[in-house]
């Protein structure tokens, strides 16, 4: 029994006591690193699919109704869209330097980066509150007061050309009436979809904001080192993961057709 | 302490890459203005498509990875994103909308 190497009388040394940070089911620091890495890579690929099918709808309906989603995509503010895209490649900035100083070990600056990040998560997320307040001024939000035909945030100023609406449209009232009707339908899709892929990332990042939390705690408890920092790395990933969508909804929202006179 | 010593990539690159990524929003926020037909829609799908490749090899630290797992499941889920996309937009390009709704025309018709 004693001779094969494979069972031994000895008590078995789970616990790694001199690595507190290591589970007892990963023989090195290395690979419980990589396990867990992989596994939020796993996860971030499941995320590309579940944003991939809202991404696809959208894709589909700019096809068909493009002229609509044109000028709907242009009431977005393209100033506000584009400072909120600058916050968050900053975020996504002091989070790769936060993961650089617990590389080298240096807790202060660690923490730094992270407050930074939380600070520009949070920056993010207040200015999109702004951008769905200034939608809901101009009744684009897709509820019972849903209307972008007069009023406030009226869409066909300026537009009747590439919406169709010819001078033969205009003094026809019931053809007028009906392209009116599409447009309100058309574009109700554009915000629709809108409001369901820039939620659907400010939920990620009001998750990110939570992760990090209490990573910054972490951090500032001296939790992290240069050997072990698996926690950090991994949010690490999620929330460059998270910027990674908005640098392709931003163009796609925001830019669809910006052509002057277009 | 580890078996293998992981990259440290250097604080100047980071800037480096964080500037170029504010320089490629800049430029794509402008270049939507000007009037390059078809191209516009092109030319911002490839600028953000450059941007997110930036952020995935250097910020997520993939162009320095030893893991070849973390490769197979990136290039997987890319694959099975352009799966989805391509397949059913040409799928959809191939019909027209009035097949599945009624063209303008025909709803003032009806009204009529």
């Amino acid at each position: 029994m004693s001779d094969s190497p494979l069972v031994s009388d000895a008590p078995l040394d789970v616990e790694h006591h001199d690595r507190p940070e290591l589970r007892h089911h990963f023989a090195a620091v290395d690979q419980q690193r990589n396990a867990a890495s992989l596994g939020m890579w796993w996860f971030l690929g499941t995320e590309i699919m579940f944003f991939g099918g809202m991404f696809c709808a959208y894709l589909i309906y700019r096809r068909w109704y493009f002229p609509e989603f044109a000028v709907a995509s242009r009431s977005l503010d393209l100033k506000v869209g584009t400072f909120n895209t600058v916050v968050l490649i900053c975020s996504s900035l002091t989070v790769a330097m936060s993961v650089r100083a617990a590389q080298l070990g240096q807790r202060k600056l660690q923490v730094k980066m992270l407050l930074l990040t939380l600070l520009f998560g949070l920056s993010f997320l207040g200015i999109k509150t702004y951008e769905w307040g200034k939608k809901y001024e101009e009744h684009h939000i897709p509820t019972f007061d849903y209307n972008v035909i007069g009023g406030e945030g009226d869409l066909i100023k300026g537009n009747e050309e590439l919406l169709g609406i010819t001078t033969e449209v205009k003094n026809d009232p019931v053809k007028l009436r009906a392209r009116e009707a599409e447009i309100q339908q058309h574009t109700k899709i554009f915000y629709s979809l809108y409001f369901a892929l820039t939620g659907m990332h400010a939920i990620h990042m009001i998750i990110g904001v939570g992760i990090f939390i209490v990573i910054t705690w972490m951090a500032h408890k001296g939790r992290f080192t240069p050997e072990y920092h698996t926690p950090l790395e991994i949010a690490g990933l999620y929330w460059h993961f998270v910027d990674i969508v908005w640098i392709y909804l931003f163009p796609l929202l925001y830019l669809i057709d910006r052509r002057p006179g277009a | 302490m580890s078996e293998e010593t992981h990259h440290i990539v250097s604080a100047k690159l980071y800037w480096l890459i964080w500037f170029i990524l504010i320089v490629c929003t800049v430029l794509t926020a402008w270049i939507a203005t000007v009037d390059l037909g078809k191209f516009n829609t092109v030319v911002a799908l490839s600028i953000a498509t450059f941007k997110a490749s930036v952020v995935v090899l250097i910020f997520m630290h993939v162009k320095y990875t030893s893991e070849k797992m973390t490769k197979a499941i990136l290039m997987a889920a890319i694959f099975w994103l352009l799966i989805l996309l391509v397949l059913s937009l040409t799928d959809y390009s191939s019909r027209t909308e009035g097949m599945l709704l009624p063209a303008a025309s025909d709803v003032s018709a009806r009204l009529a």
